[in-house]
This record gives structure tokens, sequence and C-alpha cells, in this order.
């Protein structure tokens, strides 16, 4: 599948033509830019429908579409529109800064394990196996439950509106961190082998050194496809935490918890149960091509090898 | 061989001692303890009473303490009672583990027979338009939250057609097998679709893989049908890294479960573990996902010994590094 370079083509202009080339990626990468931008311009909306996306409104409970309520309102007479903007505000930045801390504490071990190999590369390698054969979901639940109180936090800070928004971030980076390991340390072993690598040791440079500006930018094709991909794992995860009521908590709407309820309320209003999931399931998918399509771009060998 | 066996469940069973400690200490953080629970059910405890209990209980002691205890009545066969069933805690878990059993086995059979063939028919020819649509269809089945699609396949199946029950599982006794069976369709149906999409990528990578060697090409040069080349040289050879990751997805499995059997109110392990967490049932939600865990290692550690014995040329050593 790899494009072959064309003469005085930049390794920039070969990689963006391989992405271009992935059809399903680039319509992805439209579509998500799309769901940005509808959900950093909420509160636009919000404007300029002239709805609050927490006002309850009584008199109007379950209603169907209309120029008021482009998606009718849910049980308390919310605008379901507004909120699905706002919900994916918290859902966009929780997949994706989740996905990046998993993506750093990963990069870490991997680089430590990789470098410096033995013992420690043996206890931090079976601690990743460990962690990868944890049934996730049940001990998620578990750490969700956890009384934040009770392990010290300050009260302001345990009882703070937003911090069930940070807690599922903290969650899912400690137990998301295990694939970006496992890839980063396969990699740095056989890194730490090469000439350019051996060169700078024989210089003098310093373990830090050699790791971070040496080994870690030939990494960095892998771990932006891994993180891509993750990305929709995270969002997923998200949304059942929230969906269980252990995520993120409400009035903060995100398209897990806007789900939590459409259950109960499943033979009244059917539509509630579905624009959310819609959403994320778009989401996801389109997270998941973008990362095919990076792949394709950015290692090539490795699309070679997968087939 | 038995060295590497020895040695795999030695480490297995480290994870889970260490689990059993990590989780113990963990339930101690949730809200409330025994204690509190009493207190919120009989108002009239008073302070002395609380402190009396929780020495009584041993609920001041530290978490070392309290968790050898735990640990030695565990291995005397004792795991405690359950505050939600009012029973002692095996006697709940062994039902709902055979229901989550019945659950799980089915829609890992159903998801195999499903997406092994559509991988193989995606590898068999790259690229092409059969292969383009079992592709979007397995990226389609990865990216659904799961719990979505069993809401989905409720409000098509019960609510709008009404052909199928939402929920819950039949009354044994009433009505027969069929009416039974019923009852799992739905949750059957949505834990199959939610793991078909990987094992067919899984497939699909291991079958292009394989069909790309040289004894497949000898094979074929040789004059062997494509029926031959494909199940008779290719397909065990696919197999390998296809077992081993299948095996070691067995934790996901369960947390599968866990979503399924809460949206379809199944009474398995899954909705069990969830239950006792939300109940603050502390001893039953400990012993069930001590469980949870022993069942995922035994799975991997299955997943080691078949790839092991499916694959020849793979050293013992090789697997432990």
């Amino acid at each position: 599948m790899s494009a072959p370079g064309r003469k005085g083509e930049t390794v920039w202009a070969l990689t963006g033509r391989r992405f271009l080339k992935h059809r399903l990626a680039v319509v992805s990468l439209g579509v998500l830019a799309a769901l940005a931008l509808a959900a950093l311009s909420a509160p636009l909306a919000s404007a300029l429908l002239g709805v609050d996306a927490g006002a309850v409104d009584l008199f109007n409970r379950f209603q169907g579409a209309s120029w008021a309520h482009p998606l009718g309102t849910d049980e308390i007479g919310r605008d379901i529109l507004v909120r699905l903007l706002y919900g994916g505000r918290i859902s966009l930045f929780v997949g994706l800064t989740a996905a990046f801390a998993s993506a750093v504490i990963g990069t870490m071990v991997g680089l430590l394990a990789g470098y410096y190999g033995g013992r420690l590369d043996a206890f931090l390698m079976r601690t990743t196996d460990g962690v990868i054969a944890l049934p996730l979901l049940p001990l998620l639940i578990v750490l969700a439950a956890l009384d934040l109180g009770k392990i010290g936090l300050p009260e302001a800070v345990a009882t703070s509106e937003y911090i069930s928004l940070y807690r599922i971030v903290v969650i899912v980076a400690l137990v998301g961190w295990t694939t970006v390991a496992r890839l980063v340390r396969g990699t740095a072993l056989a890194l730490r082998e090469r000439q350019f690598v051996l060169a700078a040791e024989a210089q003098g440079a310093s373990a830090l050194r050699i790791m971070t500006v040496h080994i870690l930018p030939n990494l960095a094709s892998p771990i932006i496809v891994a993180t891509t991909l993750s990305v929709g794992n995270v969002i997923l995860l998200e949304s059942v935490l929230s969906f269980l009521g252990l995520g993120i908590q409400p009035p903060i709407p995100s398209w897990g918890n806007l789900l939590t309820n459409a259950q109960e309320l499943i033979f009244e209003a059917p539509s509630l149960a579905f624009y959310p999931g819609v959403l994320i399931f778009v989401t996801v998918i389109a997270f998941n091509f973008l990362g095919d399509g990076l792949q394709d771009a950015l290692d090539p060998r490795a699309t070679e090898r997968r087939g | 061989m038995t060295r590497f066996l020895f040695h795999r469940l030695w480490q297995s069973a480290l994870v889970l001692g260490l689990m059993s400690f990590v989780v113990y200490s963990l339930i101690g953080l949730m809200p409330g303890d025994p204690v509190d629970l009493m207190i919120t059910a009989d108002p009239k405890i008073t302070a002395e009473d609380a402190a009396r209990l929780r020495e009584l209980y041993g609920l001041n002691k530290s978490i070392f303490e309290r968790y050898g205890n735990w640990l030695a009545a565990a291995l005397s066969g004792d795991f405690g009672y359950s505050r939600l069933h009012a029973k002692p805690v095996m006697q709940v878990i062994i039902p709902a583990l055979g229901n989550t059993v019945t659950l799980l086995g089915l829609s890992f059979a159903l998801a195999l027979a499903i997406a092994l063939p559509a991988g193989i028919a995606a590898a068999y020819r790259p690229y092409s338009k059969t292969d383009y649509a079992i592709n979007l269809a397995a990226f389609a089945g990865i990216s659904v939250p799961p719990f979505w699609l069993a809401l989905m396949l409720i409000i098509v199946f019960a609510v709008i057609l009404g052909v199928l029950p939402a929920g819950g599982l039949g009354t044994l006794g009433a009505g027969g097998i069929w009416e039974n069976a019923r009852f799992l369709v739905l949750p059957v149906a949505s834990l199959t679709i939610a793991s078909i999409g990987g094992h067919t990528r899984y497939m699909r990578a291991a079958m292009i893989e394989t069909l790309r060697q040289d004894y497949i090409r000898t094979a074929r040069a040789t004059g062997a049908g494509e029926v031959r080349v494909v199940f008779g040289h290719a397909l065990r050879n696919a197999l390998i890294p296809v077992v081993t990751i299948i095996a070691l997805d067995f934790g996901y499995l369960f947390s599968g479960a866990l979503i399924t059997e809460t949206i379809f109110a199944w009474p398995g392990m899954g909705r069990l573990i969830y239950d006792a967490i939300m109940g603050n049932d502390f001893n039953l939600a400990l012993v069930a996902l001590l469980l949870a865990t022993l069942l995922t290692l035994v799975g991997n550690f299955l997943a080691d010994v078949a790839y092991v014995w499916l694959d020849p040329r793979i050293s013992f050593r090789e697997v432990e590094r």
C-alpha cells in the first residue's frame, strides 16, 4: 500500500499523500472537526435558540421537534440539542485528555523498560501484563465508587462540581497506559542497539538525553497512532461508566449520562435513547478510521505486515 | 513444559494475591462502613454503641490486620455473609456464575462462528469489495457503545415489534424451554455483536499474513485446490495468534457481561458485582471481584498453554521473556 516517494518530495508531503488515499480517514477527520466545532459553539447555539442548557420547563416535557427545540425536549423539558452539544464538550474533553495522559504514562514506562532492560524491564512488563489481565470494568466501578474524602483529598476538592470529570480522566489514565507501554518498550528495545544510539552513548550522552532526544522521536508514529485509536476507546469507557451512574455526574451532561434516564423512559420516549448513542458511535468510529488512516500514512511497514 | 507451566501458575497466584489485597483496601475506601449502615438502619444506636460495634467487628484495627483476618477466614472456606441477600456469599455467587457462563458461552460460540468465516472471507481477497464491506461492519461493531446497542435492540424488538422480552430471566417450569430461551435472545445478541468486530479483524490480519507465506505458494504450485490451500494449509497456522488474542480478551468478556446483564436484568455475575458495589455489600463485592479476576487469570493461563501447544516453534523461554 505504501506509495513510493517522488523525487524532491518531503517526508511530510509523502505522509500527507498517503493519508489522503485513505478516504474513510479523510471523511472521519472532517466529521470530527465538525463535531468539535459544534461542541465548542454550544453556548452560541444555546443563545441563538434562547434556551439555557439546564432550564427546566415542566409544561413542555417530551416535546417533538420544533423551531424552538430542534430535537425536542427531555423528561423535564430541557432542550435535547443544547444538552447534546454541551455533553459533547465533556465527552470529547475526557476522551482527548485521558488518551493523552495514558500515552504519557505509557511512553515513560515503555522507555524505561526498553532502555534499561533487565530487572526493571521485567518488573514493569509483569506489572503491565497484570493490569492487562484484570477484568477492567468491574474494577473501574470500584475505583469510581471510592469516597475521595477517605484517601485524604481536601473536602473542597472532593465535593467540587467538576470532580467527577477529573476523577474519570485519572481512572482511565490509570488503566489505559498498557498498550502504549508495550508498543514503546518493544521499539525502544530494538532502537537502543542501533548505531546512532551507541554513538550518542560513546560521546557520553546521559541516559535521559538518549531516551528523550535520540529514541523518543523515532517512536512518534506508533505513539500517535495508538493514542488516536485509544481516544475512541476512552469515549466508549466514559460513556459506559456515566451510563451506569459512576462517571460524569448530572447536572453536567455527557453523552453517557444522557442515556442513563433514557432506559427507564424507553417506552415513553425512545428517541431520547437514540441521539446520544448515535453521537458516541459516530465519534468513536471516526477516531478508529482516523487511527487506521494515520497508521497507513505514518507507519506503512506496519500496514504491510498487517495487510 | 512443566517448569514453564509452574512458573506461569506461580505468577498468576501472585497477581491474584496482590489483587485480593488491593481490592480489599479499595473496598475499605468506599463510602460508609458496616457500622454506618447499621446506624442508618437504626437511629437509636448511640456513639458508644457504634464504637463498641466497631471494636467487635475489628473495624478499628489497621488495614493489614483486617486483611489478614479476612484472608485466614477465606482460606478456610468462610467468605462471610452477603448483606443484600442475607445468605452466605458463596450461595449467592454460584447460581449467578451459572447464569453468566450460559450467557458468555453462547455469545462466545456465536461470535466465533460468525467472525472466523468473515475474517477468512475478507482476507482471501484483501482490498476487494467483500473485504471493504466486512471491514466496515467490523469497525462499526468495535465502535458501537455496547449498552446503547442493547437499548436499541430493546426498542426495536421489545417496544416496537413486541416479539421479545426486554429483560429478566424466564420462570423455570412455566412455558417450557423455548419460552425461557426467548429471554436469552437479546442479551446474547448484544454481547455477540459487541465482540464480533474485534475477532473478525484479528482473523483477517492473521489470515492475510499467512496467505503471503512461501509454503502457501508452494501448496498452490503443487496444484492444491483453493479450498485445500485455505482450510488445509493456511487456517491452522493463522489460528495460532487468533486463539491467543481471543483467549486474552477474557477479561473484556466480563466487562461486556456487566453491561449486558445490568441492562437486561440478567441475574449473573456482572450484575451481581454492580449491585454489590452500589449496595455497599462489601463481602459479596470482594469475593465476586476476586472470582472474576481468578477466571480471567485462568483464561490467560490457558491462552499461554494453547500458544505453546499450537506452535511448537515457540520455545518456552521466549514466552517467559
